[in-house]
């Protein structure tokens, strides 16, 4: 059995080579590096605790770049997951065509990060586009979707918003997993259909609504293809959400050492926040044959 | 009708009703949410074919006078290489990358399905560590190793690293697969003398075939997609990929040329949703076992 405990190893060999050479050995130089003054040129130069002295204390940029992240963020993953999670509780009836409108749903999803679609955001939501042509047919005046702050990340929002289909998609597997006897059950005790829904539907999705959570928050948190094609990072900064601000910086102005130093705190906020997810998750998120819920 | 039928009648039609609207009342609203969906999709493909004065005039997607001039002139761009050859770029780094995921991927499932081994469950804490881990992170390091190694402005930092497993979700999503399989099969094999790596290849690797195809057809729309990686690692205009000539295109020709930026859109997405359309089946499956970002 020697022989086939290394066999496994083996077979293991190209993962190991790529997690040592593209990621570990990458990230632990990308915390050394956040520590260092580094422009490709020369050898990098310890500078200490000054990269993050200077984010925190005179970086103007640096802040605002954080709010708006946090507050993309914020916004964006409830209202998804939140759209996702309606639409596959009403798909997750006896509806014909369901297939039909499970795959529609999903197209866009699909064209998820294609640069095409960001450029067609810039169509629709421009001054005479089609998102401002709708509003007029309701009677509404239009909207100035890039030359407002708030309006113009509330576009990228939007952008993936409408990229719900593969939470959807996963809410309604999960959905459809759900044992009927447990609804019949409530049905015979005299339970609504909204009370089902939050004593007995939403308990049970829990563990995928965790996970839908936990991914697309980390995934929120690197957007970049949206404000760089859509926005530009503007108005006023209002879209320049961290990622873009680390690409200036490491690969427009070469401050390798300063870029790194603001991905590391990006990646501390990713990190403290799933593992408040991961930790929190103990008490909300309800395990099947789980004997402690 | 005996009485006690009409008195059963007049005591269900009220809520037969009820069930009636309420099903109107989900389709009206996946109708809706369907046409909201797809119709910006729907326009832009009726846009490309739009006079450029024509696109922001009304919101229709139908082409008053249906012109292909967007996409003839879009096709050749502004610089000396035609579209083709963007294509053919991106083709150049999605084939390499697409078989290396799936015989890397499938090693690594294998081993860790499979397999005890020492550190198994470290190394496999490390994939899902990988899975959460944010790419900004490694990035710039990674950048200056590709440097060192003389690989910038080539294609190979775009393709090496998911050659080797690189790409976290796709080991999970095959692992868990696997795990669902039933072992018997193999066991029979290894008793009749197969080796392991006999058994990975006639027995494991067609039983994991779907899994697998959804793997390959995942991993060609993400690379098709991909951007700030082509925009990171290459420089010269003939080496660009889709993705980053689109984008090409805009900064040179937006300001006026509207229908070209749509045609050429249209073209970027159009291989996707090809395939899309053609296997959606395991675009479905495989985001309902494994999960999926997107």
């Amino acid at each position: 059995m020697k022989m086939h405990r290394l066999l496994g190893l083996g077979y293991l060999t190209p993962y190991i080579l790529g997690l040592l050479v593209f990621t570990a050995i990458p990230f632990g130089g990308s915390l050394y590096l956040s520590f260092t003054s580094y422009d490709l040129m020369s050898e990098p130069r310890w500078t200490g605790l000054a990269n993050y002295e200077r984010l925190f204390t005179r970086d103007r940029t640096f802040i605002k770049s954080l709010n708006v992240t946090l507050l993309y963020v914020f916004l964006t993953v409830p209202l998804k997951l939140a759209f996702a999670l309606f639409i596959a509780a009403i798909l997750n009836h006896k509806l014909m065509f369901i297939g039909l409108f499970r795959t529609a749903f999903y197209v866009p999803s699909i064209l998820g990060g294609s640069i095409a679609i960001a450029v067609l955001w810039r169509y629709i939501f421009a001054t005479e586009g089609l998102a401002n042509m709708a509003l007029a047919t309701l009677g509404l005046s239009p909207v100035d979707w890039f030359g407002d702050p708030t309006n113009a990340l509330f576009t990228i929002t939007l952008l993936r918003c409408w990229q719900f289909g593969s939470a959807m998609v996963i809410f309604l597997a999960a959905l459809q997993s759900i044992d009927r006897s447990l609804y019949e059950a409530a049905a015979i005790d005299g339970a609504g259909k909204v009370r089902t829904f939050f004593f007995i539907t939403l308990p049970l999705l829990t563990p995928v609504i965790f996970f839908n959570l936990v991914m697309q928050m980390v995934q929120a948190f690197q957007e970049f293809n949206g404000p760089y094609i859509i926005t530009q990072g503007g108005p006023l900064k209002a879209t320049y959400l961290l990622p873009l601000y680390i690409y200036d910086e490491a690969f427009k102005k070469f401050n390798m050492g300063y870029a790194s130093s603001i991905a590391w705190v990006l990646f501390t906020i990713v990190t403290a926040l799933t593992l408040v997810a991961f930790w929190s998750s103990k008490k909300w998120v309800y395990y099947a044959g789980d004997k402690r819920s | 009708m005996t009485e006690l039928a009409t008195f059963n009648d007049l005591q269900t039609a009220p809520r037969a009703r009820l069930k009636l609207i309420s099903t109107a009342f989900r389709y009206i609203l996946l109708f809706a949410v369907g046409f909201v969906m797809l119709y910006p999709l729907i326009w832009l493909v009726g846009a490309s074919f739009k006079t450029n004065s024509e696109i922001f005039a009304g919101a229709g997607f139908l082409p008053e006078k249906p012109t292909a001039d967007g996409y003839i002139k879009g096709w050749q761009t502004s610089t000396p290489y035609t579209f083709g050859r963007f294509f053919w770029n991106s083709f150049q780094i999605i084939l390499p990358k697409v078989i290396g995921t799936a015989i890397s991927c499938t090693l690594t499932a294998y081993a860790f399905a499979r397999f005890d081994f020492p550190l198994k469950k470290i190394l496999f804490g490390s994939v899902i560590a990988i899975l959460l881990l944010p790419n900004v992170v490694t990035r710039i390091p990674q950048y200056i190793l590709f440097r060192d190694l003389g690989w910038l402005d080539s294609f190979l930092p775009l393709w090496v690293p998911s050659a080797l497993a690189g790409d976290a979700f796709f080991v999970f999503m095959l692992v868990q697969f696997l795990r669902s399989l039933p072992t018997d099969m193999e066991e029979a094999a290894r008793v009749d003398g197969a080796n392991s790596i006999q058994t990975l290849i006639y027995i494991v690797v067609p039983m994991l075939a779907p899994a697998l195809i959804s793997v390959c057809l995942f991993q060609f729309m993400w690379t098709m997609n991909d951007f700030l990686g082509p925009l990171i690692y290459l420089s010269s205009v003939d080496k660009y990929p889709v993705s980053l000539a689109l984008k090409l295109s805009i900064d040179t020709t937006e300001a006026f040329e509207w229908n070209r930026i749509l045609a050429m859109s249209v073209l970027t997405i159009a291989p996707a949703l090809i395939v899309f359309f053609a296997a959606q089946r395991y675009f479905i499956e495989g985001i309902s076992s494994g999960g999926i970002k997107g």
